[in-house]
């Protein structure tokens, strides 16, 4: 037997040969490279670029510390910490009504003496937008609101600031355009976690004579605490990383006056000039990142009922 | 509550069932009118010659004529090649995709079928790696691009898909619940190859895993925008085209081409939402379940 398992752990190296090469060469090399690039005073001098040299010079001061970061951070246009909060914000426009919906409906699907009808095609409908091209969605809505589109036309005719040229309106539009592709996948993560209760329990408070909102506060929501808080932190990370929608709806330097300016807009601009400090960018979202995903891991584990559920589920 | 639950609560449950059930259909058929009106928007803007002023909701009949134009020199030359950047979308999600469902079951078969000394570490690595976001490392990787003469190939955009965290672990997932070790020695027994095992045992197995897992790889690979933006300079793929179109109707959005443009997009998102209608009863139970493992 002992003979046998040695004589094949070969293969198991030889099939996790592909995986590992790849990921060194494209994913982990360049993260090193990155946080190497976050301590180096490094531009590329734009002034330099032609037709001979398309990628211009790399200006290198060498190692500097932490004045990236600093720079980012706190500096005279605290790039970084500008960014963040105008990712947070537009994040929250989207957020809190998906998460209001989605529950709704999650409540609804699974409520069993509601039998709601054509459950199927609402789950189908409300989930399309999802895996739709973000950037063809952000398109439609921008040349519907853009200053002379057919909805601008409509909302102020004669007016000077199309919707899209107003900080809250390109906000709400946004927001609005994550809050479409994204409520229906929350509504299905929630209802998956709903249907994981027990329903007895609400049998139980139905002789009991519990209300359905007092169902919802008292069993369904204490029940699925884990689950909203991997639906928060989830979301959170996605939206961290927004950048085709914002970039659609504004430009990517985040028209209007640089409030829809995200976080990976600053990387997709700067990586041709600020090398280090956009560098410095990539590692502050590495740790954000890094902290929010040991915390969903976290909060999945903590439940104890969790990992029983698991094998049902995947055996169907 | 002191009242006698069962028989107070059958007669005014009644009415406000019903109640219920009322404001659920509103606010869901409300719903759904908003997820699919800007598709309906699309279709009806693609059989006009012009964008209209305010919404209008019948559609013209140009259609055709849309459709020749955009195929047309004339566009070729505003736009680019249209039909390259659909067969360039296609190349690239389509090798994406299957490169990406191909090796991360044979990663996580490595991981479910052997024993060997590094496997913890490695199974391990995977599933930290797994939270690392690209764009964490994206400037790193562009200048790495830059360095290996890979601006504008489609390589940086296929080959990194080999190593795919979240379709590997997917994968061990599905492997873990309906992958019994008794068929690898069932085949073991027979005389049949390691590689030959997982080729033609294996991966029949595995279906299931590789038709949901593929949908998502090929969707996120279609859709990107943001890795495709950063290597190419010179080809395109369709979000690339897109954003083109947008730096057109920027200050003049009634431009003489807008039902072209309208058209482009309805087609952008054709090949996607075919697919997701003719499976989404597969791909929903995917989400929920992908959701249940974590």
């Amino acid at each position: 037997m002992k003979k046998k398992s040695i004589s094949y752990a070969k293969w198991g190296y030889i099939f996790l040969i592909p995986f590992f090469v790849v990921y060194i060469i494209f994913a982990l090399v360049p993260l090193v490279q990155t946080f190497y690039y976050s301590f180096m005073d490094r531009y590329v001098d734009t002034g330099a670029i032609s037709i001979f040299n398309p990628t211009g010079n790399v200006v290198d001061n060498g190692f500097c510390g932490l004045k990236n970061f600093k720079d980012v951070l706190i500096g005279e246009n605290a790039q970084f910490t500008q960014a963040f909060v105008n990712t947070i914000i537009i994040w929250l426009v989207g957020f809190i009504p998906q998460i209001v919906f989605s529950l709704l409906l999650a409540v609804w699907f699974t409520d069993i003496r509601l039998k709601l009808k054509a459950q199927g095609f609402f789950k189908t409908v409300i989930y399309l937008p999802n895996v739709i091209m973000a950037s063809a969605i952000s398109l439609l809505f921008y040349s519907l609101f853009t200053k002379g589109g057919a909805l601008d036309t409509l909302l102020n005719s004669g007016g000077d600031m199309s919707l899209l040229d107003q900080v809250w309106g390109a906000r709400g539009i946004v927001g609005f355009i994550n809050f479409m592709m994204w409520y229906g996948n929350t509504t299905i993560l929630l209802m998956a976690a709903i249907m994981g209760i027990d329903t007895s329990l609400y049998e139980s408070a139905q002789i009991d004579g519990a209300n359905p909102t007092q169902t919802f506060w008292r069993i369904t929501i204490p029940l699925i605490k884990p689950i909203l808080a991997y639906v928060l932190i989830t979301s959170m990370i996605g939206g961290l990383q927004m950048f085709d929608v914002p970039s659609f709806i504004g430009s990517d330097m985040g028209s209007p006056s640089g409030k829809l300016k995200t976080i990976v807009m600053i990387i997709q601009t700067g990586k041709d000039s600020a090398i280090g400090q956009v560098g410095a960018i990539s590692v502050l979202i590495f740790i954000i990142s890094a902290i929010l995903g040991f915390l969903t891991l976290k909060v999945m584990n903590d439940e104890p009922g969790k990992k029983k559920k698991k094998k049902p589920a995947k055996s169907r | 509550m002191p009242r006698s639950a069962d028989v107070v609560g059958e007669s005014t449950g009644k009415t406000s069932l019903m109640i219920r059930r009322i404001i659920a259909y509103v606010v869901l058929i409300f719903l759904v009118i908003i997820s699919l009106f800007p598709f309906y928007l699309l279709i009806v803007n693609a059989t006009r010659g012009k964008v209209q002023n305010g919404i209008e909701f019948v559609p013209h009949g140009v259609l055709w004529s849309n459709f020749k134009n955009l195929f047309s020199k004339d566009t070729e030359h505003i736009y680019g090649n249209i039909l390259g950047s659909f067969a360039n979308s296609f190349l690239i999600s389509g090798l994406s995709c299957i490169l990406s469902v191909y090796f991360s079951a044979l990663t996580a078969y490595a991981i479910h079928v052997y024993d060997f000394r590094i496997k913890k570490i490695a199974y391990t690595f995977i599933l930290l790696v797994m939270m690392v976001p690209t764009q964490a490392s994206a400037l790193g990787f562009y200048r790495l691009m830059i360095k290996m003469g890979l601006i504008d190939s489609f390589i940086p955009l296929i080959i990194p898909s080999i190593a795919a965290p979240s379709v590997f672990f997917f994968m061990k997932q599905y492997m873990d619940s309906s992958l019994p070790l008794e068929i690898v020695e069932a085949a073991r027994i027979d005389g049949c190859g390691e590689f030959r095992t997982f080729n033609s045992i294996v991966l029949p197995i595995l279906k299931p895993a590789f038709a949901v897992q593929g949908i998502f790889t090929f969707v996120a690979s279609w859709n990107n925008y943001f890795t495709p933006r950063m290597i190419l300079q010179t080809k395109k793929t369709i979000p690339l085209v897109l954003q083109y179109m947008k730096a057109q109707i920027q200050g003049n959005p009634q431009i003489a081409h807008a039902g072209i443009m309208n058209l482009y997009m309805v087609l952008a998102i054709l090949p996607v939402v075919i697919v997701y209608l003719a499976l989404s009863k597969f791909i929903i139970r995917g989400i929920a379940l992908g959701a249940v493992k974590g």
